[in-house]
């Protein structure tokens, strides 16, 4: 196992979010922030409660999933296409780096960022309603799943764009549409019969489901379907990422 | 021979269908500097892109040192370094992250005394600091060489080093390229400088069309290959040349000043001496001589046209 390349890549992935603090962090805390202060406090107050949770309080786990869905996937994807647009992925390609390797590095650096974006949208989510996390292992577990396996999705999209516009095209066309209608801001059980139905082929809700039981004990689905679909979805983006890498697939000629 | 690198029956044909290397063969001594010449699409990037794990091979295998660049990838790559042709760098790093960043993913443990010596060596050092997007192109190629150093390889490819590079700037590479020999260092370098070959090479190799059409030694090559010149210019002018010059070939200029005979570097040497007693044997006096070799540009510009 190459461990110094592992670290050599995931210090150059962390290096530039630190370069670019204001953009890596600030933004998704402020954007989020606002997300507390319209939803939360303004419109949140006149809100009945969901399940016997106020109404801020119910929308953090989900707007925490939705920082880290976004991150997760433009970290994921920008690490990797950032040299292959640049052209040095000469040097990657031409290293003795393997597949866990570069895993490791890329998809390691990009989930920990997402992680830190969650964790300071977690603390500031404090400061605007009361928080109580049920299930603390089970947060870990999901925070670190969601993180991991969309920021692997992040990375082949990196590998598949072959334009700037494309890179944007998944993440702002499909991620963040999924994300909204996933539950982030409702419980799916306020929804008619049939949207609701229509809503359960949406991934994210599985997702969001899973990560408000861990706060609340509330689940929109079974935590059994939560931790499977993470589980079938993480294994899924490993095998496409793995076919890509080996094979070569838009990174060599 | 004692090959460090060896191509054998390499081939690439890319999806266009375009057939970039045709069955190639080739081996690298341990130690040697190598220029790899041929036209623009000749193949030399391919044939480097495949040996450093850029390109995928059609057929064919290349081994390092003994290590297959597919099967054993891992001791292939750690003996390979490759300045490529482009200058791709990280713009927004700075230049001692650039190249801790490169040794360690090349495996190498960090060591801050050997990037120091190597960034000394390139003139670099006042920049380590400096962001990559404030160099020159000069420097960012310095830059590339650094990077690709940083891991000490034992095999070092330069494709296209002095593209875009000032005449200063290319003799100081030059020498840091003499000094990597020096010490131990395989080079291959792709040129468009013939120049560049003539200057640094030990060996020769030309490609055209996919096809390796000669691997020579220079100074072999160049005295194969390489025709010579004897000019004299005249004491008198001369109408014609005398009937009994007419085996040496020999060319008069218009004005009847100037004879010139060509020659191969073997053979042709020995029969100066019985040319010039012919000239004085006919009453032709000279006031001036002179003699001139073919370059490599020559030689290089002949052979791909006889290949095509």
């Amino acid at each position: 196992m190459n461990w110094h390349a592992v670290k050599a890549i995931y210090r150059f992935e962390m290096a530039r979010t630190f370069r670019t603090i204001v953009q890596s962090i600030g933004a998704p805390v402020l954007t989020t922030s606002l997300y507390f202060v319209v939803f939360g406090s303004a419109i949140g107050s006149r809100m009945t409660q969901i399940g016997g949770v106020p109404y801020g309080a119910f929308i953090v786990p989900g707007l925490i999933m939705l920082s880290i869905l976004t991150e997760s996937v433009g970290n994921g994807s920008f690490g990797i296409y950032m040299p292959k647009w640049a052209g040095t992925i000469y040097e990657l390609l031409s290293a003795p780096v393997s597949t866990p390797e570069i895993l490791l590095g890329y998809v390691g650096a990009a989930a920990s960022k997402s992680m830190m974006v969650g964790v300071i949208i977690l603390a500031t989510s404090t400061i605007f309603v009361p928080l109580h996390i049920q299930h603390p292992l089970g947060m870990i577990a999901f925070l670190l799943l969601t993180s991991v396996s969309f920021s692997l999705f992040g990375f082949m999209l990196g590998i598949w764009a072959d334009s700037w516009e494309k890179l944007q095209v998944v993440p702002l066309l499909v991620v963040t549409p999924l994300t909204f209608l996933g539950g982030s801001f409702y419980s799916i059980d306020m929804l008619p019969p049939v949207w609701r139905t229509l809503t359960l082929f949406n991934p994210v809700v599985y997702l969001i489901s899973g990560f408000r039981w861990s706060f609340y004990g509330l689940a929109d689905v079974g935590i059994g379907a939560s931790l499977g679909f993470i589980a079938v979805f993480l294994a899924a983006c490993l095998a496409m990422v793995s076919w890509m890498l080996r094979t070569g697939w838009r990174l060599k000629n | 021979m004692n090959a460090i690198l060896s191509v054998q029956n390499l081939t690439k044909t890319y999806a266009t269908g375009h057939q970039a290397l045709k069955s190639v063969n080739l081996d690298i001594r341990r130690g040697e500097i190598f220029a790899l010449l041929g036209p623009n699409g000749a193949g030399k990037t391919t044939l480097i892109g495949i040996a450093c794990g850029l390109v995928t091979p059609s057929g064919g295998n290349v081994t390092v040192d003994g290590h297959d660049v597919v099967r054993d990838f891992r001791a292939a790559r750690a003996t390979l370094g490759l300045v490529p042709q482009e200058l791709t760098t990280d713009a927004f790093e700075t230049v001692w992250a650039t190249v801790c960043f490169s040794r360690g993913l090349f495996g190498c443990r960090p060591d801050a005394a050997l990037l120091e010596r190597i960034l000394r060596s390139l003139s670099l050092w006042e920049k380590k600091d400096a962001r990559i997007a404030t160099l020159s192109g000069g420097m960012k190629r310095r830059v590339l060489i650094a990077k690709a150093l940083s891991h000490e390889p034992r095999v070092l490819f330069l494709d296209e080093p002095s593209a875009g590079v000032d005449v200063e700037l290319r003799r100081d590479m030059w020498n840091v390229v003499r000094g990597l020999r020096d010490a131990g260092v395989t080079i291959i370098l792709t040129t468009h400088y013939i120049e560049e070959a003539e200057e640094m090479a030990d060996r020769i190799g030309i490609i055209s069309r996919g096809e390796l059409i000669l691997v020579e030694e220079k100074a072999t090559l160049m005295q194969k290959l390489g025709r010579k010149q004897l000019t004299l210019h005249l004491q008198d002018a001369l109408p014609r040349v005398p009937g009994t010059l007419g085996e040496y070939g020999l060319t008069l200029s218009a004005d009847g000043m100037t004879l010139v005979y060509s020659f191969e570097n073997e053979g042709g040497r020995a029969r100066i001496t019985a040319l010039l007693r012919q000239l004085s044997d006919s009453g032709i006096t000279f006031r001036d001589l002179e003699t001139s070799q073919s370059s490599l540009e020559e030689i290089f510009v002949s052979l791909v046209r006889g290949a095509a």
